[in-house]
């Protein structure tokens, strides 16, 4: 083929890729971030739409360098093996929609697919009960996809389209660096910053943001995703992406075993409740979103990394989601959903079988 | 002649869906494949691999590849 095989998109570079991330997911946690949560997408955009005043929910604002680093990883990887590719214009309305009801879904939950692992990981049984709803949202997102379900064509662009989120990312890092956490103040500057709860548990910066950008590039090669290795599992029966998935699942349940952070039960789990149904309604929502999206979203920072602007929508649609979702009283807590959570999940799976039943090509 | 697929633009799992729509349709012959990411290029060569089909070729077109995938 005239070409390098890209050992990351094979068998071994998948399972590695997806052990690396359970490994620093783990020691991340043991660094400083918040309990089975060394790292969530949906968690951590939460954060920074708290962070930027978004929502104002005072237990949740912090920059989250590790997700700045992914979309940043993604980029230097992209272009150092000639992938950066800028695209958009894929119905990015659409996007955006499926990210912010993605978020309110994983917040009824608390917590994006690699958290729902990493919870199963170090303990947390009610993470069963969210993982299941993940498969269920995903197959039926993949029965919409057997229907002719299809959000059409995106185009070759400018490269700098691509450019925005990264760059973005970009100017996030510079606004932590202008205005650092400072020890007691809840404010730094234009930023806001937790004192207690989670948003306030958080590794050393310079430590998440290397991790950031390294699972960022390895994630990039491999095309890591958790959405993708449910839907190829049932669409195809292909178990390339899914060995991925388990070797993140097993490395970070390993990594929780020795340094003691594996601690099995359902009640009293960190950031995390114990309302079987709405743990697995929450992920049928943001599991379905993922789905007719086309990646998890985690994929959805490596993509928009590479010059996909159609996942930089669905990214942005994540970040607005959270602001609703603290500021509408729909996301979870430990206590239990939010006043509001319940009707949010209705009705976005309602506006979820309304993008899936009408925008299909046959 | 071999058929062509076009999966330019599309995203994940389109290319794939295409694809397996033909080999299903073609016992035999030659696909062609027009992608426009490394992605695809590699999910599109995976799933004709395991339908027994084999990657002929891979040729860069534009903004994008041409993969060819036959099976005698």
């Amino acid at each position: 083929m005239g070409q390098v095989k890209n050992f990351f998109a094979s068998r071994w570079g998948m399972i590695g890729v997806g052990a690396f991330i359970g490994v620093f997911a783990a020691l991340l946690q043991k660094l400083g971030n918040p309990g089975n949560m060394g790292i969530c997408v949906a968690c951590f955009e939460r954060d920074m739409a708290g962070a930027v005043g978004l929502h104002r929910a005072a237990v949740v604002q912090y920059m989250r360098p590790e997700i700045i680093g992914f979309v940043l990883g993604s980029l230097i990887a992209a272009y150092l093996f000639k992938e950066f590719r800028a695209r958009a214009g894929s119905a990015p309305i659409v996007r955006f929609i499926l990210g912010a009801f993605a978020m309110i879904g994983a917040l009824v939950f608390l917590g994006c697919p690699w958290r729902a692992l990493l919870r199963l990981a170090g303990g947390d049984g009610n993470a069963l009960f969210g993982i299941a709803g993940l498969i269920v949202g995903i197959w039926i997102g993949t029965l919409f996809l057997k229907g002719g379900y299809n959000l059409g064509r995106s185009e070759k662009t400018h490269t700098s389209v691509g450019w925005l989120l990264p760059l973005t990312m970009l100017g996030f890092l510079i606004l932590m660096l202008i205005f650092p956490q400072i020890k007691g103040e809840p404010k730094s500057g234009i930023l806001f910053y937790s004192l207690k709860g989670p948003g306030a548990m958080h590794a050393p910066l310079v430590i998440s943001l290397l991790v950031g950008l390294a699972v960022g590039f390895v994630a990039q090669r491999s095309r890591f995703c958790t959405m993708g290795a449910f839907r190829d599992l049932i669409l195809f029966r292909q178990v390339h992406l899914f060995q991925g998935l388990l070797a993140l699942a097993v490395a970070a349940f390993l990594t929780n075993l020795i340094v003691g952070q594996f601690h099995p039960g359902f009640v009293k789990q960190p950031v995390a409740h114990t309302m079987e149904t709405w743990n697995f309604l929450g992920m049928v929502l943001a599991g379905l979103a993922f789905a007719l999206a086309g990646g998890c979203p985690g994929r959805q920072l490596f993509l928009a990394g590479e010059g996909d602007g159609d996942a930089a929508v669905f990214v942005f649609g994540m970040i607005v989601g959270a602001g609703f979702a603290h500021n509408f009283a729909l996301a979870s807590s430990p206590k239990g959903v939010g006043p509001h959570g319940i009707a949010a999940t209705i009705i976005g799976l309602l506006v979820c079988l309304f993008i899936g039943f009408t925008m299909r090509k046959q | 002649m071999s058929t062509i697929v076009d999966a330019r633009g599309l995203s994940c799992p389109q290319p794939v869906l295409m694809t397996l729509d033909e080999i299903k349709k073609a016992s035999q012959g030659e696909i062609e494949i027009r992608v426009d990411t490394d992605t695809s290029k590699e999910n599109v060569s995976r799933a004709a691999e395991s339908k027994g089909w084999a990657v002929k070729d891979v040729k860069e077109e534009g903004e994008g590849y041409r993969v060819t995938v036959s099976r005698d």
